[in-house]
């Protein structure tokens, strides 16, 4: 090796007689070489390589065998394997950066990043959840559909800017959208309200935008969403979940909530698929009944203090205004169990740990989910949330 | 039974007293609300497609359909005579059941009959045939554009849209899912 030779190993993408396309860690690199020909296809390399040159020429090298024999679950068609796999190395790349994004964001603004158990004694009563049970851990345990509830607790521990990033899992949600396993990142604001967490949401999205895409205009096309042009710069309208049935739907909410499936139906079939085009949009005012952990809105008692964030007609987030009186949560969740009873569903615990922090006190409080996944599909164009895992669940 | 973890494209299945099958489905969900399952089906029947949503704990009645396969033999009267590939065993199909795939049909060409409930209920010809043109305008030498279109009458009845160049006699390959001109397959 002369001086200004370098070596490059990696994966042959793509081959012909004296020409290669070599992928490493730091990109594709297209080299000349009178040894390449079309049957290296696949095989890893170790090529010297002479600098100064274009395209830069191989001095001598090694290639293995192509591992086309190796990937029968593909047909044997290791091209068509090894496509699907760039592209998901591609977005592994882009996901990391926008969680860089994401930590130094909650860095500057004085967070603890935390890590709270994901097997937990209650996974959450919605009803419209349902968790995964673990066995072998002594006691009866679920995986977290969030991490609420510990997360919590670190609030009333003392601690007043906690964030996390963590897997959470919902049984049998699975479409081009959702994935039973999914990464959230979940962060709460002791002695603030909604609006900084909306802040928040604002400000995070427009960076991890601006470092994935340059710009926080973008065309999205993913998640079987389109949209020409988003604007997602910091501050984003509101809208009141009335005011959003009566544009998107004709119909207002007074009409829908006796009927809770039919307001879903035309909330997921109408209203969310118009939701957040030109501008992102937070969607505010949800019917008291939804509250689920929020508390009601300290000025419009019969709504919860609760926020959605929509972007191109894909929600992004689910945030409240966090209710923090002990008796009221405890008969939410009681009517929540009643409700998961009387519907033939699992029935799970309620975690007493959770209530006796709140019973300890909370600050006054606000907390926001946001599902990662689908803001990295987002920005990075990406048909399904499958697409920016590393091993999406029909991958595994 | 299926549920609705069990949906996929192609699932057979009965709605209203009717066979379907499921062309486009997808999952929705607001975070913390109900779920469903959107689809797209086609009537086996009709080839009518609807919007159908369903939720998540509904459960879906499968559809007992069988596709067997079948060479067409000859045309008696109004009816269409075919037979069974593996038993030989004849069936006699009406003009209206066969639909489209009538203008295809030529001797010996092997088809798919689908059934439901042991009836048969519909015909799919392969996707592609090669049809001679026994009717057309005469072509104009040298004009090779495939962008304008005159009609053409095959030997099997159909009436395809073709480039200017085709004449008759020419064997053209046709695409029996959309009825559509692919290429000439040889000139007379």
């Amino acid at each position: 090796m002369t001086a200004g030779d370098h070596v490059v190993r990696g994966r042959v993408v793509w081959a012909t007689e004296g020409r290669l396309l070599v992928e490493d860690d730091h990109g594709t690199h297209g080299l000349s070489w009178g040894e390449a020909r079309e049957a290296m296809i696949g095989a890893f390399a170790e090529l010297v390589v002479a600098s100064g040159e274009e395209p830069p020429r191989v001095v001598r090298g090694s290639v293995g065998a192509p591992p086309s024999a190796a990937f029968p679950r593909h047909g044997g068609d290791w091209r068509a394997f090894h496509d699907g796999e760039r592209v998901a190395i591609r977005r592994l790349r882009e996901r990391a950066r926008a969680l860089r994004v994401i930590r130094s964001y909650f860095d500057a603004e004085d967070f603890l990043e935390v890590e709270t158990p994901i097997a937990v004694p209650s996974p959450g009563l919605d009803v419209h959840l349902d968790a995964l049970e673990v066995r072998g851990l002594g006691a009866p345990r679920w995986l977290v559909t969030s991490p609420e509830y510990q997360m919590k607790r670190l609030l009333a521990a003392g601690l007043t800017r906690v964030v996390q990033l963590t897997k959470c899992f919902r049984r049998d949600e699975r479409g081009a959208r959702h994935e039973p396993e999914f990464t959230m990142l979940e962060w709460y604001r002791g002695f603030a309200g909604a609006d900084a967490l909306m802040g928040d949401t604002e400000q995070l999205t427009a960076r991890v935008a601006r470092e994935l895409r340059g710009t926080t205009h973008v065309r999205i096309e993913a998640l079987g969403a389109r949209s020409d042009g988003t604007d997602l710069d910091p501050p984003w309208p509101r809208m009141t979940v009335d005011e959003a049935l009566w544009r998107h739907a004709g119909i207002g909410l007074a009409e829908l909530l006796p009927d809770e499936e039919r307001f879903y139906r035309v909330w997921s079939h109408e209203v969310e698929p118009a939701l957040g085009f030109a501008k992102p949009v937070f969607i505010v005012d949800w019917p008291a009944s939804m509250a689920s952990l929020a508390r009601l809105h300290p000025d419009r008692p019969a709504f919860a203090d609760r926020f959605e964030a929509y972007v191109a007609g894909v929600e992004l987030s689910n945030g409240f205004g966090e209710l923090i009186d002990a008796a009221e949560q405890r008969a939410r969740l009681e009517r929540d169990q009643a409700e998961r009873r009387a519907r033939g569903l699992p029935v799970y615990p309620i975690d007493e740990r959770f209530l006796g922090a709140l019973e300890e006190g909370l600050p006054p409080c606000a907390g926001n989910a946001l599902g990662v996944d689908r803001l990295v599909a987002l920005l990075v164009g990406a048909p399904r949330v499958a697409d920016v895992i590393t091993f999406g669940s029909e991958r595994l | 039974m299926y549920s609705m973890s069990d949906i996929r494209k192609n699932l057979k299945i009965v709605l209203d007293g009717a066979p379907y099958t499921i062309i486009e489905f997808q999952f929705v969900k607001p975070g913390k609300g109900q779920a469903f399952t959107r689809t797209r089906v086609r009537n086996l029947l009709t080839g009518n497609v609807t919007d159908r949503t369903f939720k998540s704990n509904e459960s879906l009645e499968k559809a007992d359909v069988e596709e067997r396969q079948y060479s067409f033999s000859y045309k008696e009267g109004e009816n269409f005579v075919f037979m069974e590939t593996r038993t030989f065993e004849q069936l006699h199909l009406s003009a209206t059941l066969l639909g489209e795939a009538v203008n295809y049909l030529q001797d010996g060409m092997l088809v798919d009959v689908l059934f439901w409930n042991d009836k048969p209920i519909g015909v799919t010809p392969p996707t592609f045939v090669e049809l001679t043109v026994i009717e057309t305008e005469p072509g104009f030498k040298g004009d090779t554009s495939t962008n304008t279109l005159k009609a053409a009458k095959t030997d099997t009845g159909a009436t395809v849209m073709v480039p200017l160049f085709i004449n008759e006699g020419d064997l053209v390959r046709v695409d029996t899912r959309t009825g559509e001109y692919m290429e000439r397959v040889r000139n007379k």
